[in-house]
């Protein structure tokens, strides 16, 4: 066997059988199941007969249409009551476990993951959500999959799947105040667009990554999939390590020893070889934020808007032009400074405690300006109880801010909380496509320091003049 | 899963790159397990906000309405992972995507339901998309037995398409249950694997 990278080691550990025609069967140790892509895998399991094969690796919870209201109930978001009632039928006659709406452990499902040991280091775990990937920053190999997979693995713990190329991103250097994890994320896709990632798996490597905390690799590799790439990991290192321990669902005892030293020897060996290679130096990078309706569509914050008539490919102008009309911005001008109506902090990217840390830092002693809608969406019920044990919640409450229960919220808008008609939000979601906050919505993505510091400004600026 | 051998009909161009499965399969569609997906997809391109259909856009005009085929740009079905998308096509009646490329997770669950999503080079692609632009009543052939696809003043491309995932198309073969007979590996392989990995099973 020669050199491996962190994603074959983690792969072989998981093959089952690999069939003549190069497909995979792999194992999948943790599936964690959501109200909103689960309702048709459960029909299917009946209309075979099936049971899910081992009950004690799937969890479900509600997050993309629950409610986040003060008080709310599965009833609160009357269009999602029909698939929460569905979600706790289904979890019942099959025996699974449910992080319900009045869950002390209920929230978004990549953030639940993690904090709860269910994701571990060196583990498979898949979901029927493209975000899924966020569990790899503990160094989980972790992809979203459809219902029909959502189906195959409930009935088989395991998949049919072809083995992804692969692609290392090194980030180098230590990025400056007022830089964070989301902004290196979207550099990458700013600078390489949102197909380099297809069909590749990514390990994140680099000065940067070794020196950055659990939750800010969540971010990093939350962001995968919009540059294509199905799933993104850390490999595991001494943080992961120390991240997981002591969760309920982690290993304890001897578990845990031998857990461990498996975990230490997943890292890439030296010599391993990508099929793709691409380097970020984040000490060049600025607070990023998206003036268009993908992801790539992105400038530093004290740059100015691109001119599409400045653009050489006829396609790549006209769509630039299509999304500069989509979100009324002019050619040319400059991104500081445009008018925000929302400030959304929240979703599986950028909604744990080190987030509304972040946040709050901008936001304390300073008020949401008049007309601006600003949003706190914590990840989970534990995350808001850590931040309000902190006195976030304070902060955010006295600045003019919503603090809300958990869940996927504005980010996804199948649970009431949307973004009006024409309106402009600053997000720190992961999908600034058109009518994705609502019908006619326009959103920049940003992190939640830069979305803080728009909200207490009605408009868009550089973080950096706020950092105390 | 449906069968998939011939597909011959309306090819509708719609050739923006990066059509994202929000834009197919918008939010309003996933809210009510009634709702009808085919009436619904691209509902925030084909309907303005009081629900009358927009009549520029090109699934509205005459010969599209009855579109079984549909050219897109590259990348086609990237973001979210709902299936969903995929369903709203084949609602509509759509049964072959044509693109450059498609985003990964889509890809995928297209194959899981019988909607081809046909790659074509990108040399094929652009001559393809042209011819289907210009023609008044584009009918595009594809003929997944011969791996033929006949545009619409009759040139014939030749495609590659992988081995199993045509014969699957061809069968109407569900993949469960070529996983379902592999059951007596899943056990050896848990059976080894609790010894190897114990701190894996959750015995909750």
């Amino acid at each position: 066997m020669g050199a491996q990278t962190v994603i074959d080691k983690i792969w072989d550990q998981h093959v089952i059988r690999e069939l003549s025609d190069g497909r995979t069967l792999l194992h999948i140790d943790r599936h964690l199941i959501h109200d909103g892509s689960s309702r048709q895998a459960f029909d299917g399991l009946r209309r075979l007969n099936r049971n899910v094969r081992n009950r004690a690796l799937n969890f479900a919870v509600v997050d993309h249409i629950v409610s986040t209201l003060p008080g709310r109930t599965g009833e609160s978001h009357p269009p999602g009551r029909e698939r929460i009632h569905a979600l706790r039928d289904n979890c019942r006659a099959f025996g699974l476990d449910l992080y319900d709406v009045d869950s002390p452990r209920q929230g978004i499902v990549h953030v639940i993951a993690p904090e709860l040991g269910i994701a571990l280091p060196g583990s498979t775990l898949v979901c029927g959500d493209s975000h899924t990937a966020t569990n790899g920053g503990l160094g989980a190999l972790a992809w979203g999959i459809g219902t029909t997979e959502v189906m195959h693995v409930m009935a088989t713990q395991s998949l049919l799947v072809r083995k992804p190329k692969q692609m290392r991103i090194t980030f180098d250097g230590a990025p400056a105040p007022g830089v964070y994890a989301k902004d290196m994320i979207l550099s990458v896709i700013g600078r390489h667009g949102v197909t380099v990632g297809a069909g590749f798996a990514v390990e994140y490597a680099g000065e940067a990554i070794r020196t950055m905390a659990i939750e800010e690799r969540m971010t990093i590799c939350n962001m995968s999939i919009e540059f294509g790439a199905r799933m993104g990991l850390v490999a595991p290192d001494e943080r992961a390590i120390d991240y997981v321990a002591g969760r309920p669902f982690a290993p304890a005892g001897a578990l845990w020893d031998a857990a461990v030293a498996v975990w230490r020897a997943l890292a890439s060996d030296p010599e391993a070889h990508f099929e793709r290679e691409l380097t970020i130096d984040c000490e060049k990078v600025r607070p990023q934020i998206t003036w268009g309706t993908s992801p790539q569509d992105l400038v530093a914050v004290d740059e100015p808007l691109p001119d599409p008539s400045m653009i050489a490919d006829p396609e790549r102008r006209e769509a630039m032009r299509r999304a500069l009309s989509y979100m009324d911005l002019v050619p040319g001008r400059a991104m500081e400074g445009t008018p925000i109506d929302y400030a959304f902090i929240g979703s599986c990217t950028n909604s744990r405690l080190s987030d509304l840390e972040a946040a709050a830092a901008v936001v304390r002693g300073r008020k949401v300006q008049p007309g601006v809608t600003a949003l706190v969406v914590p990840g989970s019920m534990l995350v808001k109880a850590a931040a309000e044990a902190k006195g976030l919640d304070k902060v955010f409450v006295d600045a003019g801010f919503e603090w809300r229960n958990a869940g996927c919220s504005m980010c996804v808008t199948s649970n009431g909380d949307t973004v009006a008609p024409g309106k402009r939000s600053i997000s720190t979601t992961n999908r600034n496509f058109e009518h994705r906050q609502g019908p006619q919505s326009r959103t920049h993505l940003a992190s939640p320091a830069s979305v803080a510091a728009a909200a207490v400004s009605g408009r868009i600026v550089d973080v950096r003049k706020l950092l105390r | 899963m449906q069968v998939f051998t011939t597909v011959s009909g309306i090819a509708a161009p719609l050739l923006l790159p990066n059509i994202n499965t929000d834009a197919i399969s918008p939010m309003i569609a996933g809210r009510s397990l009634a709702a009808d997906l085919g009436k619904l997809l691209f509902a925030n391109w084909r309907y303005a906000p009081d629900g009358t259909e927009l009549p520029d856009f090109i699934l509205n005009k005459p010969p599209f309405r009855d579109s079984k085929l549909l050219i897109a740009g590259p990348n086609f079905g990237c973001g979210s992972s709902r299936e969903r998308a995929v369903w709203a096509l084949m609602r509509f009646g759509i049964r072959c995507v044509i693109a450059p490329s498609f985003a990964d997770i889509f890809y995928d669950n297209a194959f899981q339901n019988g909607l081809l999503p046909l790659i074509l080079p990108a040399a094929e692609y652009a001559a393809l998309a042209q011819l289907v632009a210009q023609a008044p009543r584009p009918v595009v052939t594809v003929d997944l037995v011969q791996c033929r696809l006949e545009g619409p003043y009759g040139g014939v491309i030749a495609f590659n398409i992988s081995a199993e995932r045509r014969i699957a198309l061809l069968e109407g073969l569900d993949e469960i249950e070529l996983m379902l007979r592999m059951e007596g590996d899943i056990a050896a392989y848990e059976a080894e694997d609790r010894r190897r990995r114990p701190w894996i099973y959750l015995d909750r």
